[in-house]
């Protein structure tokens, strides 16, 4: 490759973005279910909603990558299922249905139309499907509109046509729509703007009042072109369509939402016009004007006419508007429209999309926040709401009325069901153990206004807990054991004890038993239902077998106590402490018949494993033993070959524990696996060939300093083997990726554990935790992070943490917003009257002010028991929070303060503010509180803060300027001019200084002390929107921009060692300009483009023992890691296997994954390991081609990509 | 020299068909009106397409995303102020842009 850098990095995600930008309802697997699919970034994903448990589900999710800026659905005549075609910046159309069986997406037909990228003429920006699924009209921004035909053949396939043209030049589109006119020819409605005039009138006049146009384009079948059917002004300020029925169920045409109003248009009807009207409060501005910023419309069954929409104004309010007909003389709907009518339904937060759902739900895709299903108690038919007709409306928008109100009140017609997480948008990152554990967490702020959160991230699984019962004891095993082959539940646990065993029932209330048969006055190795009515009690001295109250006891031999035991249905095998290894089948009889010899083993046997019985055979082939010699053999148990070596693997420690089970793999099958515990905490999973009994492909993963021990355990249906260490884990197979995955529980670190199954728990587990045993599930698979959320006061800018203890705090601030003070003031002056109920913010939003802020500081503690936010401090004056810093100053004696940066009055487009405040806290009870100390003006807000050398740094605009505290202010210690524009990211090490422009990129200062300068002496060679920067090492920095790129930067090494000369300041004020910046450049290192806008970066490590990764967050809510490559020889192998993967697997939407993560800059040192971990997914025959290609293995490429993501990150 | 005006005019043509197709092709007397107005409708058009600059931009203003999205759309009529006068009303007050 011509690219020869020396840094190699692979991109990984491990939380995909949650934002959702579009969401579409359909019956996509061709079943009567429905079915949502929704774009988030560049996933698309598929959702099932249960309407009885009232949850969605996840069933499938894919990177398509490229950018997916718009889906539609639709459906051809006679036809149950729904294809999706996606509009992306590929410059392609592509029809993709989802293919129920295999659970994946097929691309049925891919079309290119133009250039790739989102370009202003390119179509793309919107798409629209025809009702009846004949056509789609995807259009530009400006100018063009393609219309394609889509049919389908003599086989039933489906068929498009190539596009038929329908551009116009100079007009912009605001909205597009297919009309609904049942079986006549399609049509799409486009709310236009028209510059063409305003280009060419230098008064401006033309400019000022452009005119909006409701446009529609007619595809005429029979002639197939497509003609600009009809068009008519309508409201200047108009911005939304959306489709009312047509055909049979209604008067077609559409409604368009402008400011403050909702119109019903049609070419052969009269406009009718409803005003949106304006919440009613004492903190209300009653002159403020709504509009509509999303909707849906819905037909109910049954009669023509009946369907009604939901919208929704910005404020989150959702308005029913419905429209009523003319009626001929025997009641029946003509089609002819009379009346608009508009009423308040309820309040939601404010969504992209809105989906109501058969069964009765309404989905939420929020714009930010959580997403959110509801269910539907009523439609608003019968209630007390005032109903606005637009008879009593002018049509005209520019004719005077008078403005509607409502009240707005807690849900009436809803209910919420379920919130589902959503990290979008998430603001700033950081990455901190504070609980203890062994992995790191990841702590982030998100969310907009009123519903904005902290969050705590955790590598996990969720779990919950059923039962915590005290023991009189603390016992070392337990078990849980049916009583006869045929018993669905579990019938007895059976506890260990050091010399006791202690059997209980499982039933309404856990009680002993006496009866069981059991040995109770020893400890117990084994417990196992064997044969159809037999329990098997294995003990130190012996086995006890109990079949219908009789015991048989098999004696261990003189001297000799047994040490290890593994059991299945048929089998037990036991090792005895002399190294022999004592084999027992189930006769035919039920009675357990011994194998005459006994097989020597060469050292102590640690433990044993059988495995289950396959289905249909009498006995497991295989024993697994472990020896303290730091082996694993694989013994034969056919009758043949009893107890003859099979295999033998060397470890690097000795097994504590051992399981041979069967799980899903990537192929679409089973494999047999051994699991190995070893003493010194890894765990290998070994694939165990079910014929010649070879181990081959070991994994491994180190879980924690102690032994791990294995159980296999069930969950959801599948295999799954619980290791417990210092914490739990659980390794399954994901049912999505079908990726193997060991992931930590969320629960107390447990001693042993087994399954558990009884009619009020059908699939749980029981463990040990000291002298507690606990039941508890685990429901949900696949989702492993755990997610826990602080709701906070506005929308969050900053996060950052006090230097020793575990709390942070986040500023916070909301433009357009009424600050609490004014809120306050505005109640007190209403609260003449009792109805002045102050709505809860969460719900209903802070009451808007134009040019005012609310801001505040909060203290959030995310580890105590009850995770709050402790204390807030709110900013008066329209003051704005916009940066934060802990620094601790060397003249106080390194005591830490608060540093938080505000502007007064900012507006923020075009950049204006009034001044800039630096205002200093100090820490109280530990951090728990803060302690206003004073506050310095400034000429402009800070952007950034940071601590430098016992100081505080402060990027002023293009100023970098050294504070230190003094006792009525900071006081200005070095100041220079650095940054062409704006300075908003700071990064120090040493006297290096990094400074982000807002605009410029980066910029490498020099603090000298001697002389108190601040020199710059290396910047970027283009122009990088930076959001955030971190640095990699003392040379390198990297970053994130807003248009999604990361990247590395690095200095000149001759220039950086000059920098840091002493006395070089004379040559570096003198230093020749380089082209009109500083004398030396920066190389460019690594650069990816992430699709995700990313919001912070930093260099961290994720995992026990794992090494650093560069972290960064999105604003769409994606984590993502750069794991560096430490050799070469795996960046030359994954780099081939990308580009495998790139010709085998390419991307659904028909983007170039090459150019795609090259947008903006070619991609540099990265290799993306989202498209490498793909290749679980392909078909055999590619993975083979690929592995041949390669020079490997299928397994090993597999066991390399799943290596490298858990050396390092989840 | 007929030969040099027919290249000329294939040239010219070429151009043409160019400047319909893509919206802002350079001519050689593009004035500085006319590609900033062509720039900034880029720039209007990018963030529009680009969900994530545009939620970036909303959040900021603490505005719903289609409100802002129309915003934009809205700007792109006369991002850079109305077309400097004609060449007849230049000679008074052509020099201020």
């Amino acid at each position: 490759m011509a690219t020869t850098s020396n840094m190699f990095l692979y991109s990984l995600t491990i939380q995909p973005p949650t934002t959702i930008s579009q969401a579409l309802l359909g019956q996509f697997s061709g079943t009567k279910e429905q079915q949502i699919i929704t774009a988030s970034g560049s996933r698309l994903t598929l959702l099932q909603p249960d309407p009885r448990q009232g949850k969605v589900n996840t069933i499938l999710s894919q990177d398509v990558f490229g950018i997916i800026r718009a889906i539609a659905s639709f459906r051809l005549a006679g036809s149950h299922k729904d294809y999706i075609i996606l509009a992306t910046d590929s410059g392609r159309i592509a029809i993709i249905e989802y293919l129920p069986k295999t659970n994946r997406f097929n691309r049925i037909h891919l079309e290119t139309f133009g250039k790739s990228g989102v370009r202003r003429v390119v179509p793309g920006q919107y798409l629209a499907a025809d009702p009846k699924g004949r056509a789609c009209l995807i259009a530009s921004l400006e100018k063009n509109k393609l219309v394609y035909v889509l049919n389908r053949n003599a086989q039933a396939e489906l068929t498009i046509s190539s596009p038929l043209e329908a551009h116009k030049p100079g007009v912009l589109v605001l909205s597009l729509v297919a009309l609904d006119v049942g079986y006549a020819n399609p049509v799409f409605a486009a709310l236009e703007l028209d510059y063409t005039e305003a280009d060419q009138d230098p008064t401006g006049q033309a400019g000022q009042e452009p005119e909006a146009q409701l446009v529609y384009y007619e595809l005429d079948l029979g002639l197939n072109h497509v003609v600009r059917k009809w068009s008519d002004a309508v409201d200047p300020t108009s911005s939304l369509l959306f489709q009312v029925p047509g055909g049979s169920d209604g008067p077609s045409g559409v409604l368009v939402c402008g400011e403050e109003n909702v119109t019903y248009r049609h070419s052969n009807q009269e406009a009718f016009r409803v005003p949106i009207p304006r919440r009613r409060g004492p903190t209300e501005d009653p002159q403020r004007k709504r509009t509509i910023v999303s909707g849906v419309m819905h037909k109910l069954k049954g009669s023509a006419g009946a369907f009604f929409f939901l919208l929704q104004t910005e404020d989150g309010d959702l308005f029913k508007v419905t429209l009523d007909m003319v009626e001929d003389d025997n009641g029946n709907p003509t089609g002819e429209v009379k009346r608009l009518k508009i009423k308040y339904f309820d309040t939601i937060p404010i969504a992209t999309s809105l989906c109501i759902l058969k069964s009765g739900f309404l989905f939420v895709a929020s714009e930010f926040g959580n997403h959110s299903l509801y269910q539907f108690e009523k439609l608003g038919d019968d209630d007390e709401e005032l109903e606005f007709s637009s008879e009593e409306f002018p049509t005209d928008s520019r004719a005077a009325y008078n403005p509607v109100y409502f009240q707005p009140r807690p849900l009436e017609n809803l209910t919420l069901v379920e919130s589902i997480d959503s990290m979008n948008p998430q603001i700033d990152c950081k990455v901190a153990n504070l609980t203890g554990e062994d992995a790191p967490q990841i702590y982030s702020v998100c969310g907009n206004g009123a519903r904005s959160s902290f969050r705590m991230l955790k590598h996990g699984l969720e779990v919950s807990e059923i039962v915590a019962s005290e023991l009189p004891g603390t016992p070392a095993a337990v078990w849980t054991t049916k009583l006869t082959k045929y018993d669905e539940y579990d019938a007895y646990i059976v506890l260990s004890f050091t010399n006791a065993t202690l059997v209980l029932s499982i039933g309404e209330t856990v009680e002993e038993v006496s009866d069981s048969g059991f040995l109770t006055t020893v400890p117990t190795l084994a417990v196992q239902q064997l044969g159809e009515e037999g329990l098997i009690q294995v003990h130190p001295k012996g086995i006890r077998h109990i079949v219908q109250g009789r015991v048989n006891e098999w004696p261990a031999p003189q001297h000799r106590s047994i040490v290890a035991a593994a059991t299945n249905e048929n089998q037990v095998v036991i090792a005895l402490s002399s190294g022999e290894i004592v084999y027992f089948e189930m006769d035919a009889d039920g009675s357990l018949a011994e194998y005459d010899e006994k097989k020597e083993m060469s050292g102590t046997v640690t433990s044993l494993s059988l495995g289950r019985v396959p289905e249909g055979l009498r006995r497991s082939s295989f024993l697994a033993v472990g020896c303290d010699d730091c082996t694993v053999r694989i013994l034969s148990l056919d009758p043949e070959s009893t107890l003859e070596m099979k295999s033998i693997q060397a470890l690097t420690a000795a097994p504590a524990s051992l399981s041979i089970m069967s799980m899903e793999d990537s192929f679409g099958g089973t494999t047999l696996y051994l699991h190995i515990g070893l003493h010194s905490g890894v765990y290998l999973r070994t694939v165990l060939d079910e014929v010649t009994g070879e181990l081959t492909d070991t994994r491994q993963k180190f879980l924690g300093p102690k032994p791990t021990k294995l159980f296999q355990v069930s969950v959801q249906g599948r295999p799954c083997v619980l290791a417990l260490n210092s914490r739990p884990w659980l390794g399954y197979t994901d049912p999505i990726t079908k990726g193997f995955v060991m992931t930590p529980l969320s629960y107390v670190d447990l001693e042993y554990g087994w399954n558990f199954s009884s009619e009020q728990c059908l699939e749980g587990m029981v463990g040990i935790h000291a002298n507690f045993l606990r039941i508890f599930t685990i429901e949900k698979l696949g989702d492993n992070m755990i997610q826990k959320s602080i709701p906070l006061t506005y929308t969050p800018k900053r996060l950052v943490k006090h230097p020793e203890q575990p709390y942070f705090y986040t500023i916070e601030a909301d433009n357009n917003t009424l600050p609490p003070e004014l809120r306050a003031q505005l109640l007190a002056q209403s609260n003449t009257n009792g109805d002045a109920a102050i709505l809860p913010p969460e719900e209903f939003g802070y009451p808007k002010a134009r040019n005012r802020w609310a801001s505040c500081i909060s203290i959030v503690d995310p580890v105590s028991d009850e995770p709050s936010v402790l204390n807030r401090v709110d900013l008066d004056n329209n003051e704005a929070a916009v940066s934060a810093a802990v620094v601790s100053f060397a003249s106080q004696d390194g005591e830490s303060f608060l540093i938080v940066g505000t502007g007064k009055d900012m507006i923020l487009s075009p950049r204006q503010f009034s001044e800039g405040y630096i205002h200093v806290y100090r820490f109280h009870d530990d951090g728990r509180d803060l302690e206003f100390i004073h506050k310095t003006k400034i000429e402009e807000p800070p952007m950034a803060l940071i601590p430098f050398q016992g100081r505080l740094l402060a990027g002023i605009g293009k100023t970098l300027r050294i504070y230190d505290l003094g006792l009525k202010q900071l006081l200005r210690k070095a100041q220079a001019e650095i940054a062409p524009q704006l300075i908003v990211s700071l990064q120090t090490q040493g006297n290096r200084i990094v400074v982000g422009d807002v605009q410029q990129g980066i910029t490498y200062a020099v603090y000298k002390p001697e002389s108190n300068k601040l020199l710059a002496w290396a910047d970027d060679t283009i122009n990088r929107w930076t959001t955030c920067t971190a640095m990699v090492d003392y040379e390198s920095v990297a970053g994130g921009d807003k248009f999604g790129n990361v990247w590395i930067l690095r200095a000149p090494e001759r220039a950086s060692q000059e920098s840091d000369e002493p006395g070089s300041e004379i040559q570096l004020v003198h230093a020749k300009s380089y082209l009109h910046g500083a004398p030396n450049r920066t190389a460019l290192m690594a650069h990816f483009y992430t699709q995700d806008l990313p919001t912070s970066i930093t260099k961290t490590n994720l995992v026990v023992g794992g090494q650093d990764v560069l972290l960064w967050s999105g604003i769409q809510g994606t984590v993502g890691v750069l794991i560096p490559f430490v050799s070469r020889e795996d960046v030359d192998f994954f780099q081939s296997l990308e580009s495998h993967m790139r010709a085998e697997d390419p991307p659904l939407a028909g983007r170039d994954h090459l150019i795609y993560r090259g947008y903006y800059v070619p991609v540099k040192g990265v290799i993306d390991g989202d498209l490498c971990e793909r290749f679980a997914l392909l078909a055999n025959d590619k993975k083979q081609m690929i592995a041949g290609e390669l020079d490997r293995s299928v397994r090993e490429i597999e066991r390399k990509i799943s290596d490298i993501r858990t050396r390092s990150a989840f | 020299m007929r030969l040099e005006w027919a290249d000329k005019l294939r040239t010219q043509q070429e151009l043409e068909r160019l400047q319909a197709k893509y919206i802002g092709t350079g001519h050689p007397d593009t004035t500085s009106w006319e590609w900033k107005t062509n720039i900034n409708r880029d720039t209007y058009s990018s963030i529009v397409g680009h969900p994530a600059l545009l939620s970036y931009i909303a959040l900021a203003s603490n505005e719903p995303v289609t409100k802002v999205r129309a915003e934009m759309i809205r700007k792109m009529i006369q991002p850079a102020g109305p077309p400097p006068a004609r060449e007849e009303d230049m000679i008074m007050g052509g020099q201020q842009s």
